[in-house]
């Protein structure tokens, strides 16, 4: 077979990948914790709405919150057990966030609700499907968290020639997707069958990248018909959704577009086998994969988990070294964020732990740009990298967004490169997050305004209003109408007086 | 459990600033003996003048910017500065020279900008021009190359004497002008390229000694190149414009304009093209940019050495260059993913 033409994006790094470590032995079944915890706030969409109470017994697979907005999917109970709280707790998040969360004490029996699986799902209306994934909780497993339901929606506006399927995992130390390639290429093969159905799309692409032949050769084994599987080189951020798309199809997604304006659909292979599993097993999402790694991690592996397990569970699994965790991340190194609580849940987007890395090399000060321009040679945004720190830090925003600022994916190229060691990142981070302020502060500003003048208008208005009302009133009375009147008046009783004199002196003549 | 919040990304590639101009000063060390082969110990004497020189003047500015001198000044760009400025200088010429070249090149165009990555101006090249115009005589008395001096070339201890005191009986006897000098001089003479490369300051190529040095700078050059810590953009674009400006006039008037082989092995080309032009807080930063900044280095440097009122044209060409910078970088943004025209 001709191999198939891919396009490369600009860009981009080869970085140390360090997933050895962790896909030496199979996926493992978490052990299940004492005590599972539900955050409220997910990571699109408005808090959801809890549909438990305290003292309830739910069974593993119940809804325990729904959403309450269309960005937002239910979130069900992992296992079976009491909810025995709903209260604040700080949630997997950069800024030690809290939110309202269901805690649930696990009975141990893993009871399942009872289960309606669909077998044949191809007789489903699209549509139905589309509902279906979300009721069983499904978003996007590859990071970003989006619900799947929506992606599935392409609407009137475009045909979806399209389906890609993500199995370019490019951040170093994560192998959840690679060894669920490996393990369980059929359910993603069954998967992506359904995520076709749903969507209608003509073409199905997947790509993996080279650095895991055996998911690669996994998948070809397991796959039937109509599925493209294609190896495509290691660089990181292959993984991106629009760096993916770019090397398969050569198509650029425009800069705030969507991947269906081109006619794309992206889903990632954790989504896909999540999805296998809700339609075919009649199981919603609880649970994930995820990779326990680092240098401080003793036997670095990947876990089944069940959502809602704390975190100090899953390490105490993976025996730690206390003594080597310098560093908690959630993610992988280059666009995780660091912890420093261990008792938070994990969560849909959840797919690493990293213990401990073997440089951090942070003790290096941070040195002025000298514009080596090694930033801007690694951009995959093929952004200014040097320009954006500049601006940003020169707090010119407006110029910042000159050069494109919100184009910048936060992929961590730049700051990875950098001989200065720049948090290069974490400024554009600021940046974005000011001008967001500045507008809504402006658009706070723009309401007030608005209402200002419309209240200003309506007094000036009802002033006018009163003023015409006492003008009509005082021109109904006027002095000179009733003086007319008066005058008409006299007149008429001068008139009635004098015909009655005459008539009088005729009388009396 | 407390850990310490770090941004993203938790990995880095691991090089430093000071890494980078450690491996420029690498980069310069075959020239920096072929030319003492060539021309003695006096470009020693003007190195360790000027490095310390840089050295006592930065730490003084950032005492009195209030900057933590340890990690300025292991970052080693002051030491890069006074290297590069020490191989522009005529070997054996008095002490205060490169003293003072030095002292303004960090006080006025580091330090008074903002320091390290702040300076529109290549620092070496500011100090340059300074002494250039203020001290035309001291400036373009430069030693013959060793086989051509009357004497033997002088030791250590003369050499010495002679930069700190300036008193030597046979001073004149190996003072001179560089082959691009020469040139020029004979040409506003009269005389033809065929005539002039007949005397004993030129080789095969260019001058004798000039041509090894600059082959040496060259192979440094790409040496920094094969380590990534220059692009190939700006050295390509002076030495390519160089080439086809010379090569096109020499081949209209070959006997007033000298060839292409003559403008690359003569003079600062290579060490302006791999070694000055691409200092990174000076240049153009997109790669676009580089190209357009490093043409217009090499033209201006073509121009001025044929037209123009100094034998090298290098210094000059930096500088106008840096000053259209940031004019090149607004007008050389690369087009941003996802932001193509036709879509």
């Amino acid at each position: 077979m001709k191999a198939r033409q891919l396009w490369s994006f600009f860009g981009g790094l080869t970085l140390p990948d360090g997933k050895n470590q962790s896909t030496q032995v199979p996926i493992t079944q978490a052990d299940l914790p004492e005590y599972l915890i539900f955050p409220l706030q997910q990571p699109t969409g408005n808090l959801l709405i809890p549909v438990v109470k305290i003292g309830d017994i739910v069974l593993k697979g119940e809804v325990v919150a729904k959403a309450q907005d269309n960005l937002s999917v239910p979130v069900h109970a992992s296992s079976s057990g009491k909810v025995i709280g709903i209260e604040n707790l700080p949630i997997l998040h950069p800024s030690g966030l809290q939110a309202p969360c269901i805690i649930i004490e696990t009975d141990g029996k893993e009871t399942w609700i009872d289960r309606y699986p669909f077998k044949d799902y191809q007789q489903l209306d699209p549509s139905y499907l589309r509902n279906l994934i979300r009721e069983m909780g499904i978003i996007g497993l590859g990071g970003a968290g989006f619900p799947t339901f929506i992606k599935l929606n392409s609407g009137a506006k475009a045909q979806v020639q399209t389906l890609i399927i993500n199995g370019a995992e490019s951040e170093p130390y994560i192998s959840c997707d690679d060894l669920l390639m490996r393990e369980r290429a059929h359910e993603i093969i069954q998967g992506i069958a359904i995520l076709r159905h749903a969507l209608q799309a003509c073409h199905c692409l997947m790509g993996i990248e080279d650095n895991k032949p055996e998911a690669y050769a996994a998948l070809t084994a397991a796959v039937t018909t109509g599925i493209e599987i294609i190896k495509i080189p290691t660089r990181y951020p292959a993984g991106g959704e629009k760096q993916l798309i770019k090397t398969l199809t050569g198509k650029e997604v425009t800069s705030r577009g969507l991947p269906i304006d081109i006619g794309v659909v992206c889903h990632n292979v954790g989504t896909a086998a999540a999805v296998y599993r809700a339609i075919h097993l009649g199981q919603p999402l609880t649970s994930r994969i995820i990779t326990v790694t680092g240098s401080a991690i003793d036997r670095p592996k990947n876990l089944e988990v069940l959502l809602g397990t704390p975190i100090y569970h899953l390490l105490n699994q993976c025996r730690v070294d206390q003594r080597r965790i310098n560093h908690l991340i959630i993610g992988g190194p280059m666009m995780g964020f660091t912890l420093n609580d261990i008792n938070l849940p994990v969560v849909k987007t959840t797919n690493c732990l990293l213990v401990g890395i073997p440089e951090p090399n942070k003790s290096t000060p941070v040195m002025p740009c000298i514009r080596c321009g090694a930033c801007a040679e690694v951009c995959p945004a093929h952004l200014l990298p040097q320009q954006l720190y500049w601006y940003t830090k020169a707090k010119e925003l407006d110029k910042a967004q000159d050069y494109h600022l919100f184009d910048c994916i936060e992929c961590g190229c730049c700051a990875y490169v950098c001989p200065s060691h720049i948090p290069l990142v974490h400024y554009y981070r600021y940046a974005k997050s000011e001008i967001q302020a500045q507008k809504q502060e402006q658009e706070q500003a723009h309401r007030a305004r608005q209402r200002y003048e419309f209240r200003h208008r309506r007094l000036e208005q009802e002033q006018q209003e009163q003023a015409a009302r006492q003008q009509m009133q005082k021109a109904s009375l006027s002095p000179s109408a009733s003086e007319d009147k008066k005058r008409a008046l006299i007149q008429a009783a001068v008139e009635r007086a004098r015909s009655k004199r005459i008539a009088q002196k005729e009388k009396l003549n | 459990m407390p850990f310490p919040f770090f941004s993203a990304p938790h990995i880095h590639q691991g090089t430093n600033v000071s890494q980078l101009m450690l491996q420029v000063i690498y980069a310069l060390i075959p020239a920096l003996l072929a030319y003492i082969w060539y021309f003695g110990y006096g470009i020693l004497i003007n190195i360790t003048l000027t490095v310390i020189t840089a050295v006592i003047t930065e730490a003084l500015m950032l005492a009195a910017r209030g900057q933590p001198l340890n990690i300025f000044l292991a970052d080693g760009s002051a030491v890069v500065t006074g290297t590069l400025l020490a191989f522009c200088l005529p070997a054996l010429t008095p002490w205060w020279i490169p003293v003072i070249g030095t002292a303004f090149a960090m006080i006025f165009a580091k330090h008074l900008y903002g320091g390290l990555g702040y300076n529109p101006f290549n620092p070496a090249m500011v100090g340059y021009v300074l002494l250039l115009i203020s001290f035309p005589k001291e400036m373009t008395t430069w030693l013959p190359v060793k086989d051509l001096m009357i004497n033997p070339p002088l030791d250590l201890k003369e050499s010495l004497k002679l930069v700190f005191t300036h008193i030597a009986p046979e001073v004149d006897s190996f003072s001179g002008a560089t082959p691009l000098d020469y040139t020029k001089t004979q040409l506003r003479l009269g005389r033809a390229i065929d005539e002039i490369r007949s005397h004993p300051l030129f080789g095969g190529l260019g001058g004798k000694g000039w041509a090894w040095i600059n082959g040496w700078f060259f192979l440094g050059g790409m040496w920094l190149l094969y380590k990534r810590v220059i692009s190939w953009h700006i050295p390509s674009a002076v030495l390519g414009i160089l080439l086809a400006m010379s090569t096109m006039f020499h081949f209209l008037v070959p006997n007033y304009y000298p060839s292409a082989l003559f403008h690359l092995t003569s003079g600062g080309t290579m060490l302006g093209a791999f070694f000055i032009a691409t200092d990174p807080v000076t240049a153009a930063a997109s790669p676009r940019g580089r190209l357009f900044y490093g043409a217009g280095i090499g033209g201006l440097t073509y121009i001025i050495r044929t037209w123009g009122g100094y034998p090298d044209g290098i210094a000059f060409s930096v500088l106008l260059m840096n000053m259209a910078v940031p004019v090149i970088d607004y007008y050389t943004q690369p087009p941003v993913f996802g932001h193509k025209k036709d879509s």
